[in-house]
């Protein structure tokens, strides 16, 4: 038996990967789990390696996910946020990575608000890049984690039906979902209003629909994206009241989908936009252990990274 | 260029490893006792079928069930910043507690001393064992830490060059060890 | 009286309908005779054109300069030199300088400069508004006077209709073509590249076709009732072109220009480049098909030039992240080579055509001389060799700016020599 090894510097996007890539991450991932249950919690697998997280948009759980899967793993981390740091003195981002390239660190871990900045720094650092999400491009990590529980709860992908719904222009997480899944076999559908599809959905390797019961009948995942309606041009959609009149999750409306059905959501959630209490609380939810698997599936891409060799250009 | 390897010769055909077996787990059992807080750990991947034969000689001896777990060693490794890519790494699995047990560590080849090393810090971070006792079924000298092993299986003299070759029936269809040279690279 | 014979060339000239092996001889800065065997007679100077193409002095009716006030990026001597590197005698420079050009005091002093210098003929493009604010009409008169041959506020579209109306009605006092970037900002107005497959896929905000057919409508629909001349900058999408062809059936006076990027990239291109900000440009890079109906374009006449939009940029400037760089590419040198090798030697468009619409459809089209090479014009030359290869490599350039995405391609074909009013232009 061949066992695939890693060979990647970076991890940017779910676009680059092969599905048999994809499968050792999430193998990968699945050995990491155990050591979270550990009485200590920490493995010496990372020490002396620097891990520098550097973050220009605001974001709590992402990036204490890979705070404490860096931890358990033993490296030094860095945290640069735009509230804290330098990022927000008009540094140009090419002299940011010059200044983190000096400090050598093994790995950089960045969130972004435009597209593309975690491949640009990925050609000017020797570091590896993982991209915790790029504007609406990319966020393979929340992609791994959301696929690694799904294979925790239906075994595989193969034919499965899996549903997301809500403004699929501007997240990233449908991007990197869709492409994933797509990868693996599954059938994906995204839903939501017309006023928040984007023009050329199909590409990405989806079914489109624009009713929540259609995107629901027979579906054996459902995720739920949050709706920021502070964030829309006043033309995509009227009143948060109306967008849960119509796509918001409720009981009823679940019954549409499997018996089975499991419920998802990268968070943090609108409680009462695009899903009701009752349902995110309720016996199909997942959402828990999607925070839980996050922490594995990012040891499982920090250890996988630490280990290829590289160089700057 | 990746050194050639070639067969040496046989050391030790599949009836001999199953006596020398038998024999470690009467050893273990005179060290030991009754065997009642005894755990076997096999160190992954040869360690396994090793304590699995172990437990299952101890089981006939004996007639007690003893416990076996799986360690996988890989992010306790000292080398991980030298090899590259990663290795695969697989699940460490303890069907019950450590605390209180004597616990054996089961490995195929013992060498430079570096895997046990690694397994004692691995086995430390999961609980306290009363005491932490090491099997190998081969000791072919060349140790780099201060490591010994309580129960040896066979001693062999060997060179650098050498390469010793555990097969087991559960992991490679036959069992057999096989003394292997490099030439080149 | 000095006298240049250039001879042995094959005469490209779709200004008077010839591609044959002719000499052409040239007397104080005008042609004097074309024909076979030609003498340059005594005192006179003579070039061997022998395996080279002669053509009327090639037309880049679209670049930007950026002198005044952006002379880290270009200045009127960098540009004309570039221009006159890529086998242009002229270009028309676009009024989105610092300050605008929309008075007189800057056209002269824009043409004062390209004289004192003297690569290439200069043509300025006077603002259609005052400090191109889509507010009042600029002082148009007065730039005529001064030289300007055309109003647009390119890098701005006229949005208010008012405005647009006026100017073409104002504008035909003057006998000049008012010029718009197409570009109704009314839609995806946060948009960094085209809206499409490709934005989906790589969660970039779109700029949609829709926004450019719009403007283009909107126009021609007020050019059907103001009469004038009206060019539509840069075309880029099927649709619009399609309404071009409709209006220039009408013989309304309809004219457009399209680019070397839009005919030879598409919006797949920011994807395969990883985000390269050197795909970033307004119009943004359509989609395929979009790309093959301007190509049809210039094979049925729709298209009557191919223009660079030269665009300099500093390399600091677009060494950010995508969203946030500036948009446009410099092409004044690489624009022969991709027709040569991506346009005629992929039997898109024959020799002749090329030609046109670098040179005879650009003069055309803003009304001034040149395109053609009779007796009695002006014998603005460009000779070119299609045959040699190299490599697009901006340290070469004579552009200050590098923001090609042509980087690296090989092409054949490369200009040899330019001559303005009969005399070489040298660039030691």
């Amino acid at each position: 038996m061949t066992e695939l090894s890693w060979t990647r510097k970076d991890l940017l996007g779910i676009a680059d990967l092969s599905a048999a890539e994809i499968q050792l991450l999430l193998d990968t991932a699945e050995s990491f789990r155990e050591v979270s249950l550990r009485p200590i919690k920490k493995v010496p697998t990372l020490r002396g390696r620097t891990v520098v997280n550097l973050f220009f948009e605001p974001s709590t759980r992402t990036r204490s996910s890979f705070e404490i899967a860096e931890k358990r793993l033993s490296a030094d981390s860095l945290n640069f946020s735009s509230a804290t740091s330098g990022l927000v003195k008009g540094e140009s981002l090419v002299d940011t990575a010059l200044n983190l390239q000096a400090m050598s660190p093994d790995l950089i871990v960045i969130r972004h608000g435009h597209p593309g900045v975690p491949h640009m720094l990925a050609k000017r650092v020797a570091a590896g890049v993982i991209n915790a999400g790029d504007g609406a491009h990319e966020h393979p990590t929340q992609a791994l984690l959301d696929a690694f529980t799904i294979r925790q709860h239906k075994g595989g992908f193969e034919g499965l039906k899996v549903s997301i719904v809500g403004d699929i222009e501007h997240s990233r997480v449908v991007r990197s979902n869709v492409l994933l899944l797509h990868k693996l076999g599954a059938e994906v559908t995204v839903a939501g209003p017309r006023t928040m599809m984007p023009v050329g959905v199909e590409a990405l390797g989806a079914r489109a629909v624009y009713s929540l019961r259609e995107a629901l009948e027979g579906a054996d995942v459902v995720m739920m994206l949050r709706v920021q309606l502070e964030r829309q041009s006043q033309a995509a959609f009227p009143s948060a009241r109306e967008y849960f009149e119509l796509f918001g999750l409720t009981q009823a409306r679940l019954k549409a989908a499997k018996r089975d059905v499991i419920l998802m959501h990268p968070g943090p959630m609108n409680r009462g936009i695009e899903i009701a209490s009752d349902v995110a609380d309720g016996r199909y939810s997942v959402i828990l252990e999607q925070v839980a698997n996050g922490v594995a599936v990012r040891m499982a891409v920090l250890y996988l990274l630490s280990g290829v060799h590289r160089e700057a250009e | 260029m990746s050194p050639e390897v070639h067969l040496k010769r046989t050391i030790l055909e599949s009836k001999q490893i199953s006596r020398i077996i038998r024999r470690m787990a009467v050893e273990i059992l005179e060290r030991e006792g009754s065997g009642k807080d005894l755990m076997l750990v096999g160190i992954r991947t040869r360690g396994v079928p090793l304590a699995e034969a172990l437990a299952a000689e101890i089981l006939k001896i004996e007639e007690v069930e003893v416990p076996v777990g799986v360690l996988d060693i890989t992010l306790y490794r000292d080398d991980l910043s030298t090899i590259a890519p990663q290795p695969v790494v697989k699940e460490t699995h303890f069907p019950t507690t450590l605390s209180d047990r004597c616990l054996v560590l089961c490995d195929d080849v013992l060498y430079t001393g570096r895997t046990i090393r690694a397994a004692m810090d691995a086995v430390i971070d999961f609980g306290r064992p009363r005491v932490i006792r090491l099997a190998v079924l081969i000791d072919r000298g060349h140790r780099e830490l201060p490591i010994h092993a309580d129960i040896v299986g066979k001693t062999l003299q060997t060179q650098a060059n050498e390469v010793v070759d555990v097969h087991f029936t559960e992991t490679d269809g036959e069992s057999k060890v096989l003394l292997l040279e490099k030439s080149g690279g | 009286m000095e006298r240049l014979l250039i001879q042995g060339g094959r005469l490209v000239d779709p200004g008077q309908g010839v591609d044959d092996r002719l000499d052409i001889l040239i007397e104080d800065g005008r042609v004097e005779r074309i024909g076979k065997g030609l003498k340059a007679g005594r005192g006179g100077e003579t070039v061997e054109a022998e395996g080279l193409i002669v053509a009327p002095g090639l037309i880049d009716m679209h670049v930007h300069l950026r002198e005044p006030g952006q002379e880290y990026k270009e200045t009127i001597e960098s540009g004309t030199r570039a221009a006159a590197a890529g086998g242009f005698t002229a270009v028309a420079c676009m009024p989105n300088t610092q300050p605008p050009n929309d008075s007189r005091p800057v056209t002269e002093a824009i043409l004062k400069e390209a004289n004192r210098h003297g690569y290439a003929r200069v043509y300025p493009i006077g603002a259609i508004s005052k400090g191109q604010k889509g507010e009042r009409l600029a002082e148009v008169g007065e730039m005529v006077r001064a030289g300007v041959v055309a109003i647009s506020d390119d890098g701005w579209p006229v949005m208010s209709p008012e405005l647009m109306r006026s100017a073409l009605l104002y504008a035909q006092h003057f006998g000049v073509p008012v010029i718009q970037h197409a570009e109704d900002l009314g839609l995806g107005a946060d948009g960094v590249m085209h809206e499409g497959e490709w934005s989906a896929r790589l969660g970039l905000p779109g700029l949609p076709g829709a926004a450019e057919d719009l403007m283009v409508a909107r126009d021609i629909l007020l050019l059907e009732q103001t009469g004038g001349r009206y060019h539509v900058a840069h075309l880029s999408t099927a649709r619009s072109l399609e309404l071009v062809r409709e209006g220039k059936s009408r013989d309304l006076g309809l004219t457009c220009e399209v680019t070397p990027h839009h005919l030879l990239l598409t919006d797949r291109e920011v994807a395969d480049s990883d985000f390269s900000t050197q795909t970033k440009m307004k119009p943004p890079l359509r989609s395929e098909s979009d790309r093959l109906a301007l190509i049809a374009g210039l094979q049925d006449g729709t298209v009557d030039a191919i223009a660079s939009d030269h665009a300099p940029h500093h390399a600091d400037e677009k060494d950010v992240e995508f969203s946030a760089a500036p948009f446009g590419i410099v092409g004044l040198e690489t624009t022969l080579a991709l027709g040569l090798d991506r346009l005629v030697r992929a039997d898109l468009v024959s020799l002749y055509r090329l030609v046109e619409l670098l040179s005879t459809g650009p003069a055309r089209a803003l009304g001034i001389e040149g395109g053609r090479l009779a007796p009695g014009d002006v014998a603005d030359v460009t000779l070119f060799d299609t045959e040699p290869r190299r490599m697009v490599s901006p340290k070469r350039f004579q552009s200050r700016s590098r923001n090609t995405p042509f980087l690296g391609w090989r092409l054949r074909g490369r200009p040899v020599a330019t001559f303005l009013a009969g005399r070489r232009v040298e660039l030691s």
